[in-house]
């Protein structure tokens, strides 16, 4: 909401400053988000003729123009609007000019090889209008005496664009903003003068509001002007409706659109030759069509509020007017309509045909029912005496009664919800500068809601008008207590805060990718999961929410593949989602690792990575997360994104059936499908919502502390097997032969090749072997060596290697 | 001149001489072996007078020792010569590179809710935690924002299904919903987490973060509100004074609502957070409205509290100077490296919040 300090000074009288007011208005919640300076910007901009218009010698679309700018000085402008023309009045920025639409400050410059001085300016840079196909056309008649003059007219005064929150449709109008700057003790609200109209004539245009279901017009009022000469608006008239940052089109037009602006009561004029035979507001019905007043052809849908005459549709009520009613210059009698219209049934049309207009902007938010009669009276006063006429009396068609909404206020709900103290004169005063009637009744105040507030429904809300008009500076700071009575994190937000930490401390960066993905990426890592689609995604390749960590990650990945790293490794915690609803998502650790291990280094011979340094990261992380790597399980029953070789997953033991963890290389089509350029590229997840959380914190797993003192005897064992025998079972077994006496199975060696059979692998193990009860002689190692061998052999067939 | 004498200064000065370690041990078998010089003198003890056998053997005894002594000095040393050679030999370039190493990195989003979870931990908030993907009951009708309400244009909303009916949430203020639904006063919560809004510009990215506050519970009022938002502005940006504005404003779901605004310069180039004269916007809060607190059942006689919203990527990016909000989001390596944390670098309210 735009408005400049002198014209809300017709409605209070102040001894504020413009800075003063300012202030107040963003202390009592109508926030002023900038100020402009209407002078300085626009005072350089200056009617300007156009002498001559030549083709640019280097460039077809542009033209060189020599532009008389008055005092008896010609500059040379290029300029690409295709009206450019020997003779045409328009409007010139000079070097050092703000263009107001996009704030750029012009400067001399070269353009292909031509020097321009400043610019012709067309309506959109200017902000006058949406045209931006060429520039000004000025009329010469009356223009022309005015070459050198600045064309906008000259004010001091700042326009001061409020942020208006939705509940406070009453200061869509300068009167509301008055009111509340009046109760706030900044000044006192004015009167608004009425001087007496005469009206002899009837409204001699029928008006009816038709009687049916979801009728969304209740009132509808209206006024018959005759005999007016449409004009261009006076001078002050067109000031105001530039400071709103509108193009002023005729005395009728900026007449109605002032009137909303001042008062928060849109109106609309029908040149009512046109109306055949007379109004009649109904339901639209499917197929009805019309052109609206934006020159574009709207298709109706069933049941939205239509202004309508014999002829069909003349506009839609509280949005917009049509063309074939509208007045022109040449318009000779006038009907002004004041209606009131159900915010639901404007909301719902406006929406359905994606409609924004500022009339609809105000009837959505509610517009006071009771300032028809106001409005109208505004209205024709001023076209009155601006463009002659005479007033026919008001007509107002009813078809229900507006109610007032009264409150029963305690006034010691105040103190209870802020935490101050006003008193009960305060609490009065303030209320009836905000238009609240007041009766008092015992301890209680019973209000009387103002027509113009329709957001305030309840006990709280009185409270709010209170203390924002008394100053949200005067709530106290009470410190809070330093006091916990339950721990901030729960055992599962701890995992997640210790498993975050833990990845990163192997070297990988934490990401925060969109929950949202491209579906063609997402559909390779999919796996089993249905796709979640996004009615209306920002982009078509943002358009699913993501099933995998992964969708994201390989993409930034190779973006910065791109950019020339190539040794990377990112992971992102969060949720990947397997359907709409809530609750169809899981927490999962997704990591990446790309290129080699100790590139060019001069100590270490490098590698690429491969899928065993991201099950050491992922064994470790699950270690670290407090879990027996002792039982920890494996299997290669992968998803179909991974290498079906080279990739396993993990269980936190072989009886859970809940997989905690994938890691192995990405499968080698996808890569080719996404174009990714590496040596290598491997991935880990960790599914955090399948970690079961030991019922017993990690102290009290914990078992009495008990080690041995006597010797231990290492041995070494080589055994022959199938290349597809998993070496954690032949682990298993050995360790399995006696868990007080082997402490530790290790594989030292895997070999496959000479002297070994083809389909055949060698896997040397060392095992530690120690006694919690005495030294072991070489009898009992003997013993054990001997068991070690026969046992595996009668469990899986795997002989020593001879 | 006596034999002792002789054998002492004949063989001190050959001992000063550049000898190896042979040539060394061979003079200590030449005066202290089986034959040696001084082995004989000792022989001949017996043989010599006993008036003068006294002074003779403390004699023989004193050059003995310090033969002896002159001898072990001089292994010493030439042990020490040939360690040191060694030594010299073995000298690397110590200014070659180290073996290499990896740093990981916390990103700035996950950094700053451990920071906020860390401040509100010590005034007594627990964390909680609510779907992405949200109804619209609790994220608009519930909250006060019922269908039609022009305050849903605030929320540019993505939409799940072709009814409306399934969105991902546009703040974070539906956990307060389940929260209180499954729960009973009194409440004191943050959650911090991800918010959807179908805006996407320099300024406004589709997904960011919020942090939800609640605190419901007998006689909690708008004192208490500015108290501990101004004591979680205090602790965040880690001064003693905060300039801080309260300006009404208006959220469906609280009444009175209130704007946060926090006094900010510029001071070479860098935004210096507390004090000035220019005003930045941060949170949003309020009394949580009746309406909310009879839709999930709490007794409004009995129980009443506040709630706020507070942006977590803008707090990052005015903390930690970030300009862009998109880089966030976009896995620059480089960008992720210089704004990234140690995660080592836990924020925790002993060691300090930030290094």
């Amino acid at each position: 909401m735009k408005l400049t300090f002198n014209w809300l000074k017709e409605h209070f009288d102040t001894k504020l400053s413009e800075k003063q007011i300012i202030d107040k208005l963003t202390n009592i919640g109508l926030e002023v988000e900038s100020l402009e300076n209407q002078s300085s910007e626009l005072n350089s901009f200056i009617v300007a003729k156009i002498l001559n218009a030549e083709k640019h010698p280097n460039a077809d679309r542009l033209k060189v123009c020599d532009v008389d700018i008055g005092k008896n000085e010609i500059v040379k402008v290029v300029c690409g609007a295709p009206n450019a023309k020997k003779g045409l009045l328009t409007i010139y920025a000079p070097p050092g000019a703000i263009i107001p639409k996009n704030k750029m400050k012009l400067a001399v410059s070269k353009i292909r090889g031509v020097t321009s001085h400043g610019m012709l300016c067309s309506e959109y840079e200017l902000n006058l209008s949406d045209e931006s196909e060429g520039i000004t056309e000025l009329s010469s008649d009356k223009y022309s005496g005015k070459i050198g003059k600045s064309y906008f007219v000259k004010s001091n005064s700042k326009v001061i664009d409020i942020s208006i929150t939705p509940n406070r449709a009453d200061c869509l109008g300068l009167r509301g903003i008055a009111r509340d700057l009046a109760a706030s003790g900044s000044g006192k609200l004015k009167k608004i003068r009425k001087e007496k109209l005469i009206q002899k004539k009837k409204q001699t245009i029928s008006v009816k509001i038709k009687k049916e279901n979801n009728q969304g017009c209740t009132t509808f009022g209206s006024c018959l002007i005759t005999g007016v000469k449409n004009t261009e608006s006076p001078s002050w008239l067109k000031e105001k409706i530039i400071s709103l940052g509108q193009k002023p089109i005729s005395a009728i037009v900026d007449i109605t659109n002032y009137v909303m602006f001042d008062l928060n009561r849109p109106l609309h004029a029908y040149d009512a030759d046109k109306i055949d035979k007379g109004i009649i507001v109904r339901n639209s019905k499917k197929g009805e069509t019309f052109k609206a007043l934006d020159n574009k052809d709207y298709k109706l849908e069933n049941d939205m509020c239509v202004i309508a005459d014999n002829s069909g549709v003349l506009g839609l009520g509280g949005i917009i007017g049509g063309i074939r009613s509208g007045t022109e210059m040449q318009t000779k009698n006038i009907l002004i309509e004041a209606a009131h219209f159900n915010p639901r049934s404007i909301r719902k049309t406006s929406k359905i045909l994606n409609i924004d207009t500022d009339a609809k902007y105000r009837f959505e938010r509610g517009v006071d029912p009771f300032s028809i009669e106001l409005g109208l009276f505004k209205a024709s006063e001023l076209i009155q005496k601006i463009c002659g006429g005479e007033i026919s009396k008001f007509d107002i068609q009813k078809n229900e009664n507006i109610k007032f909404n009264y409150i029963k206020f305690d006034p010691l709900l105040f103190e209870k919800i802020t935490g101050f103290n006003i008193g009960k004169q305060e609490i009065v005063r303030i209320l009836s500068d905000l238009g609240f009637e007041i009766k008092k009744k015992k301890n209680f105040l019973v209000l009387k809601i103002p027509s113009w507030r329709p957001d305030i429904e309840q006990e709280v809300d009185i409270v709010e008008e209170l203390v924002r008009i008394k100053g949200y500076d005067k709530i106290k700071i009470v410190e809070p207590e330093k006091l916990r009575k339950k721990p901030t994190l729960n055992r599962k937000q701890r995992l997640f805060h210790f498993l975050k930490r833990s990845m990163a401390s192997k070297g990988y960066f934490e990401t925060v990718t969109w929950s949202f993905t491209d579906s063609k990426i997402n559909n390779l890592f999919i796996d089993q999961k249905q796709e979640v689609q996004i009615v209306n995604p920002i982009s078509s390749d943002l358009n699913v929410l993501r099933s995998n960590i992964f969708s994201n990650l390989v993409f930034y990945v190779n973006k910065n593949l791109d950019r020339g790293f190539k040794d990377i490794s990112f992971f992102e915690i969060g949720p990947v989602f397997s359907g709409p609803n809530p609750g169809q998502q899981e927490i999962v650790i997704g990591a990446i690792k790309s290129g080699k291990i100790s590139r060019s280094n001069w100590l270490e011979k490098e590698r690429i990575v491969d899928l065993f340094d991201v099950k050491k990261d992922l064994i470790q992380t699950l270690v670290e997360a407090g879990f027996d790597k002792e039982k920890l399980y494996v299997d290669d029953n992968t998803p179909n994104y991974y290498h079906p070789g080279k990739s396993g997953r993990v269980f936190l033991n072989k009886e859970n059936k809940k997989v905690v963890g994938y890691f192995g290389e990405i499968h080698p089509g996808i890569l080719k499908k996404i174009d990714i350029k590496t040596e290598s590229i491997v991935g880990l997840e960790i599914f955090l919502d399948n970690i079961k959380i030991p019922d017993k914190l990690l102290r009290d797993q914990k078992t009495q502390y008990i080690y041995s003192d006597y010797q231990k005897s290492e041995r070494d064992f080589a055994f022959v097997m199938e290349r597809n025998f998993k070496a954690q079972d032949l682990i298993e077994v050995i360790s399995n032969i006696d868990r007080d006496l082997i402490k530790t199975v290790k594989i030292f060696d895997v070999y496959e090749g000479e002297n070994i059979p083809e389909d055949k692998k060698s896997i040397a193990l060392n095992v530690t072997i120690q006694s919690s009860k005495k030294t072991l002689n070489d009898e009992d190692l003997d013993r054990i060596n001997k068991l070690i061998i026969s046992t595996v052999e009668s469990k899986t067939g795997i002989k020593i290697r001879s | 001149m006596s034999d002792i004498k002789k054998i002492k200064d004949e063989f001190i000065s050959k001992i000063k001489g550049n000898l190896n370690l042979d040539q060394v041990n061979k003079i200590k078998t030449d005066l202290f072996g089986k034959n040696g010089l001084i082995s004989s003198q000792f022989k001949r003890l017996g043989s010599i007078e006993s008036s003068e056998r006294k002074k003779f053997a403390s004699d023989l005894n004193f050059v003995k020792d310090e033969l002896q002594d002159l001898i072990n000095k001089k292994i010493q040393e030439i042990e020490t010569k040939k360690i040191n050679k060694k030594l010299e030999n073995e000298k690397v370039d110590i200014t070659l590179p180290e073996r290499p190493f990896v740093c990981g990195k916390i990103h700035p989003v996950s950094q700053v809710i451990d920071e906020i979870s860390s401040i509100f931990s010590e005034i007594g908030f627990s964390v909680e935690e609510g779907p992405d993907i949200e109804n619209e009951y609790n994220n608009f009708t519930a909250l006060n924002t019922p269908d039609n309400h022009p305050a849903r244009d605030m929320h540019d909303t993505f939409y799940l299904d072709q009814k409306k009916e399934l969105l991902l949430r546009t703040h974070t203020s539906p956990v307060q919903i389940r929260t209180m639904i499954n729960g009973k006063p009194p409440f004191k919560i943050i959650a911090p987490g991800r918010t959807y809004r179908s805006d996407s510009d320099q300024t406004h990215a589709p997904m960011f973060h919020q942090v939800e506050g609640l605190h419901i519970d007998q006689n909690i009022n708008m004192s208490h509100l500015k108290g501990c938002l101004n004591h979680f502005i205090k602790e965040f940006f880690e001064v003693d004074k905060i300039k801080m504005r309260f300006r009404p404003s208006h959220f469906p779901f609280t009444e009175p609502s209130a704007e946060v605004d926090i006094g900010y310069q510029i001071q070479n180039g860098k935004i210096k957070i507390g004090e000035g004269n220019k005003w930045l916007e941060i949170l949003g809060c309020g009394m949580v409205h009746p309406n909310v607190l009879k839709n999930v059942k709490v007794d409004t006689k009995k129980f009443q509290g506040y709630a706020f919203g507070i942006g977590i990527d803008r707090l990052a990016m005015l903390k930690y100077g970030i300009n862009d909000l998109r880089a966030f989001f976009e896995c620059d390596y480089r960008w992720l490296n210089n704004f990234g944390f140690d995660p080592l670098d836990v924020p925790t309210n002993y060691r300090g919040r930030s290094r």
